[in-house]
């Protein structure tokens, strides 16, 4: 069985993909989606422990619920921002985040 | 977990992340999401956390990426101009992301446990332990001290830590969701009246 330090270093590993993506990309849905996917990288991180530290014998169950609301809230988060998005394009025609610069100083 | 398995799935989400910032088309990238989760799941179920790995499966590639194909389709960006990214920018998401890997490997390299973080097994005899807790015609007593296949109830001990420990976070999420639904509609709702 793969070693928890191998589980720590693939959730690394796709957090700073998701950053990458969340930097480099220009298109604000796409960006979005790399927020996603830290956010799942995070949730990596929360099993892999609850599996490392066994509670009597079994998982420790504490990490999986919170896994759990993560899911619920990025659902919620999905929802709204995508409305937002939506809103914004009706607005603006536009998604490029370098288009969006009113609230520049 | 066998550990080919292991690096499967791991290649899977590591390849569909990639892909996901690397892909033109937005459409592309929400396909690439969904490959990144499949594999994030499979690594959930290798950690005995079926049931999260399930909703994983079921909400992400159910229900979040189809609300992301129906935007992208539904604003019609898929004749998107190809931008041209600033170097600085690049550099800025290349140079950023290899510092925070290089941390995560320093600090797991740092913590030497001796055994290098291997996981305990689940057996039988520590799942007959651990049934002690629970009253004995409750259905996770019974599933986990079986006589001839005892299982891991996770779905059972999730609900019950869910329902027991975590009675009142869970109606905060409740609220959220009534909250975000209320959102929703209300961000639409006027942005129509708006344009029309």
């Amino acid at each position: 069985m793969a070693s928890l330090n191998e589980f720590l270093f693939i959730s690394g590993l796709l957090f700073a993909i998701g950053l990458a993506g969340v930097i480099i990309r220009r298109n604000i849905i796409v960006i979005f989606m790399s927020l996603e996917l830290m956010l799942a990288a995070a949730s990596l991180t929360l099993v892999a422990f609850s599996r490392f530290h066994l509670h009597e014998g079994l998982p420790d169950y504490n990490g999986q619920v919170f896994v759990f609301f993560i899911i619920t809230v990025a659902a919620a988060e999905v929802a709204v921002g995508l409305a937002i998005i939506v809103a914004l394009y009706r607005a603006r025609q536009t998604i490029n985040v370098e288009d969006l610069t009113s609230m520049r100083g | 977990m066998h550990s080919i398995a292991f690096y499967l799935f791991a290649l899977l989400a590591i390849t569909g992340g990639i892909f996901l910032v690397a892909f033109r088309n937005p459409v592309s990238s929400a396909l690439a999401m969904v490959l990144s989760f499949v594999g994030l799941a499979g690594l959930f179920i290798g950690l005995n956390a079926y049931f999260v790995g399930i909703v994983q499966i079921l909400v992400y590639a159910g229900a979040i990426m189809v609300l992301f194909i129906f935007i992208i389709m539904l604003l019609d960006l898929n004749d998107e101009k190809p931008v041209k990214f600033k170097s600085t920018t690049v550099l800025a998401g290349v140079i950023i992301p290899l510092l925070l890997v290089v941390q995560i490997l320093g600090v797991i390299q740092s913590h030497n446990t001796g055994d290098e973080g291997a996981f305990k097994k689940i057996t039988a005899s520590s799942m007959a332990i651990s049934a002690k807790e629970f009253p004995e015609d409750s259905a996770i007593h019974k599933s986990l001290t079986h006589p001839k296949s005892p299982k891991l109830p996770d779905t059972n001990l999730i609900g019950h830590a869910i329902f027991t420990r975590y009675n009142f976070p869970l109606q905060i999420m409740g609220v959220l969701l009534l909250v975000a639904t209320m959102g929703v509609v209300i961000l639409s709702k006027r942005s129509s009246k708006k344009a029309s």
